[in-house]
Parts: C-alpha cells; structure tokens; sequence
C-alpha cells in the first residue's frame, strides 16, 4: 500500500521527436516557439515553417528553467544549437519569463495559430483544454481569432482537476479514458462542480460500493458538461478541433463529442504542441518579412 | 423548557442542549457518511453532558445541510434564520452575521429581533470554506490550528494569484519552493481568503455589529485578516462559534413550544 501511495497517478510521459525527413542545415529561417504553461512546457522547432523537433514536459517551479529545459530537450537529439535559431517566441501562462524569447504573443493567439496548422485551414472552433484553463476559440482560415471565451479561475474542467482525480483513484492518468468506458452503465455525473467538493463527493460513491471505473465515468461525464457549456457560449462552428492535453482523454472527449454532435479533426500531431506551434510559426512570419536575428 | 438543537453539517455534528436560555450540554461528532448516526451520537453526548434523558427533551430543532436526516427533529429552522437567531440572542445589536462553515459559508443580515432581512450563500466553491484553509494547512504541510496561529506572526502582504482551491495549492509549493517563510505564505492564505468572505459580506451590507460563527472563527488568522478587509475594529465571534446554529435551532425550538 505504502509503494501504492507513493505512485505519482497524475505523471504523464515527458516526451522529445525529431524529423527525420528535415536536414535543418538546408533551411534558411529555423525558428522556436516555447508553450510555458501551468502544468506543462513545450518546445517546438520549425525549419522554414516545418516541424523539425519538438518536447513536452512538466513545468517546474521556475519559468525560465522550465523553458531551457523544454529547449534542451527538443534539441537533445539533434546536432542543432541555440546559435543557429533565427527567432524565438514564447508563450503560455509564463511567457514573459522565457530568457531566449525574443518576443512573446499570447497563448489564444498561438493556438489558434498553431491549431490552423496541426489541423489545417478549415479549422473555425478550438477548444483548448490545458492544465489549468479552458479556451473555447472561434478562429478565421488564416488562424487569426475572432473570439474566444476562457476559464482560468476554477480548476473544474482543466487537466489539473483530472490529475487530481486520477491521483485521488490511483489510476494511471493515461488510463482514465479507457477505463471510464469499462462500465455496465452511464453514471450520473458528478454534481459538485468545485473540485475538492466532488472529490468528498467521489468518496462518498467509493465508500458506497460504486466501483472506480464508474467513479472515472462519472468524473469525465462532469468534465465534458462543463466544457460543453463554455463551448456553448462561443457556438461551435465546425470544423471543431481540440488541442491540449485533455484531447487525449477519451473519456471526457468521446462524451463531449456526444453531446456537441460533431466530431473533432484528428491530427498524427501532439495536442499538447499547438500553443508552441503556433509561436514557432509567427516567428516564422516575423523571418519573412527581415525581422529575424540574422534577418 | 429543555429544549436542544441539532445542526447536521458537511463535517461535524452539533448538538446543543439549552434548558431556559442556557447551555447545559453540548455534544460534537464527525458527520462522516452517516448523518442519521453523527445526529443520533452528537445528540446522545450532549444530553450525557447535562446529564438528562431524552425524554425531558420539549422539542428538538434541526438546521444545517443534513437537517433531512434529523428525524428526532419536531422543529426545522433553515441555516440562515438559525445563524441569525444564535447572533442576535449572543450579541443583541449583531446586524450582520457570517457563518463560515467547512464545505458552505452564508452571510446574513438581521433585525434586532433576529428576522433575516437578506443574505448570501456561497456552496459552490471549497475557495470561501473552510475546506480551502484545510487544503492550504495540507499544503504548507501543517496543523488547521497552527495555521491561523502562524499567520499572526507575519506582517507581509503576499498577493495570492489563484482563486481556486486546487491552484491555491499548486501556488503555495511554488513559494514554499521560492523560500518564502512559513508564516508569511499562511498570511497570505489568510488575507485571501478574508477578502473572499468581506465581499460576500459586502454583498448584504456591512452593519454593525458584525457576527462571526461557525468553525473558522476559532482561526485567529483568519479573524485578524477579516477585520482588516473590512475595515472594521471588531468582529463579535459567541463562546462556541461552531455550535451557533445549533444553539439557534435550540432556541427556535423553545419559541415553537412557547406559541
């Protein structure tokens, strides 16, 4: 049990890629984006508007070190360094605290932007569920926004509140969707919207002999009723996209899908990446037109 | 008359025995997920301490979020007008009273007779509860009592970023990390959660004079941050604060028998 505890249920895998089919030493503008956000960093590295390499990893206490280190990361694998990069932008919650940045654009911007390109033009509504807020985005076919609508007051919906959850159930924080499905029937969602009230309210179930996976069922059921009502205000306008880490729960993502009646664009891209995509690529932009390092 | 009161709450159990406007007994157990057997063990201690039988009992009030499961109950008084009733018969020119309870906190203002003229109730949200102060002693890894008591000793001013509970608590361990002292991260808890609380109070009105109840006025942190958002000199807090609604719900029982 004492092992059992001291199991970290919410970590999920930090991750690195490189491109194979990109030599970025026949690229003329490498540019980075770098997604500090509250729960997790990431870094991408664009060739000429290109993903060549990119990380995901946890924030840790301090911004600036969690922005070298989702950079370092992105590089490990590479023979590229720091020198060569022809513009850096940063972005997210700490955005203002990234040290190579030479600029920093707001996350809603970038991960309309980013979002435009994971998933292509004909994206007009993002959904972004990231750590510790929601944005429900309606975007142009250029990837420029035209309204958007974001909770970031209340832990009710965000990944944070599923890590809370996964830890408070010890299940596998990747696992959550899948087993939320493993269920004879639909539970009631859970009804505290506050999450430290649902979880007294989620131990209050155990405790009445409900089984885990329901208590999972009922917990995502909430989420996606609370991230279709944000969503409501802006009106989905399709083609619908998610990105953010919550993209890849299926157990709150199939439930909103029910709910809205459409289905979300699938992408081979991380979901995570979007905000530091769409950074990288409005470096990009800034290269073109001479405003780069070495422009 | 020998009357009692019982207040079925998120987390404990109240029971008050009042015999002609005294207090003879008062019993307290964890709610847990029984509140038939919280109300049935709370009520059992506090007849045991004024040293009664049950059936010397007039009437009994009940009041709280679990009142439905007080079937010994002849009398039921909703949590707001019990609040009301125990702050003005503790403090008679109490105008306003706030009950800041562990999952519910409820701000009401009264008449002198004790009448709710308006209130505001907040249910929703662990961040103005009691449950926010215990996540937060959770956090900076200390007792609920040691952190009201920590916070007296700082004269820092922290602005706190998060609202929410859960990010409060990320918030914390980030200037736990930056080496902030102890103290000075309980004041700011302190300080954020008051400014919470004031602007609920804000909501009805500030009257004087201002009554505080339930379990989180045994916080002296938590007092000293309230007086200061509200610019007040004094907050009036009864003997026991969390056995105020039951006392209320005692003394609405008595009226009932009374008419």
């Amino acid at each position: 049990m004492s092992e059992e505890r001291a199991r970290e249920f919410w970590r999920w895998e930090e991750t690195n890629w490189v491109n194979p089919d990109i030599d970025w030493k026949d690229g003329e503008f490498i540019t980075v984006g770098i997604d500090v956000g509250s729960v997790s960093s990431q870094a991408v590295v664009m060739v000429d508007g290109a993903i060549y390499a990119y990380s995901n990893m946890r924030t840790g206490s301090s911004s600036p070190d969690s922005a070298r280190n989702a950079l370092s990361l992105a590089l490990e694998k590479t023979a590229l360094t720091e020198d060569k990069i022809n513009y850096c932008i940063g972005t997210g919650y700490g955005r203002v605290n990234v040290p190579m940045a030479d600029r920093s654009v707001t996350e809603i911007a970038c991960h309309a932007k980013g979002a435009n390109f994971i998933y292509g033009n004909t994206v007009r509504t993002v959904l972004d569920v990231g750590g510790q807020d929601i944005k429900a985005i309606r975007c142009d076919d250029k990837g420029k926004v035209t309204n958007f609508l974001m909770n970031d007051k209340c832990a009710a919906g965000t990944g944070r509140g599923m890590e809370v959850f996964a830890d408070l159930l010890s299940v596998p924080i990747g696992d959550v969707g899948d087993r939320s499905f493993e269920i004879d029937a639909e539970p009631r969602p859970v009804s505290s919207t506050c999450v430290v009230y649902a979880k007294s309210e989620a131990t209050g179930l155990l405790r009445k002999g409900v089984k885990t996976n329901e208590v999972l069922a009922a917990y995502c059921a909430a989420m996606a009723d609370r991230i279709y009502s944000l969503l409501e205000r802006v009106s989905v306008e399709p083609d619908f996209a998610i990105t953010g880490g919550m993209a890849k729960n299926r157990g709150v993502i199939d439930r909103l899908k029910k709910k809205l009646a459409l289905e979300p664009l699938k992408s081979r891209w991380d979901t995570q990446l979007a905000g530091a995509v769409g950074a990288a690529l409005f470096g990009h932009a800034l290269c073109m037109k001479g405003k780069g390092r070495r422009g | 008359m020998i009357t009692a009161g019982i207040d079925c709450g998120a987390k404990n159990t109240k029971t008050v025995i009042l015999k002609d406007g005294k207090i003879i007994g008062k019993g307290k157990v964890l709610t847990g997920f029984e509140q038939s057997e919280a109300v049935k063990a709370s009520l059992d201690s506090a007849l045991k301490e004024a040293g009664i039988t049950h059936d010397q009992l007039a009437h009994i009030g009940g009041t709280g979020s679990g009142a439905n499961a007080i079937t010994e109950a002849d009398v039921r008084v909703n949590d707001i007008k019990a609040m009301a009733t125990a702050a003005v018969f503790c403090f008679p020119k109490a105008r306003t009273v706030a009950d800041v309870g562990a999952e519910e906190t409820r701000t009401a203002k009264c008449d002198e007779k004790g009448n709710v003229v308006d209130f505001a109730i907040n249910e929703k949200c662990a961040a103005g509860a009691g449950a926010f102060l215990e996540a937060m002693a959770r956090a900076l890894e200390t007792s609920l009592e040691e952190l009201g008591t920590l916070a007296m000793g700082s004269d820092k001013a922290i602005p706190m970023n998060s609202q929410c509970t859960i990010f409060a608590e990320s918030e914390v361990v980030g200037l736990i990390h930056a080496r902030t002292e102890k103290k000075d991260i309980s004041k700011a808890i302190h300080d954020a959660m008051a400014s919470r609380i004031a602007s609920m109070i804000r909501r009805i009105g500030v009257n004087p004079d201002i009554v505080m109840i339930g379990g989180v006025a045994r916080n002296p942190g938590f007092v000293t941050a309230l007086k200061r958002e509200l610019g007040v000199a004094e907050v009036f807090i009864p003997e026991d604060p969390e056995f105020a609604a039951a006392l209320g719900a005692a003394l609405a029982a008595a009226q009932h028998g009374g008419n």
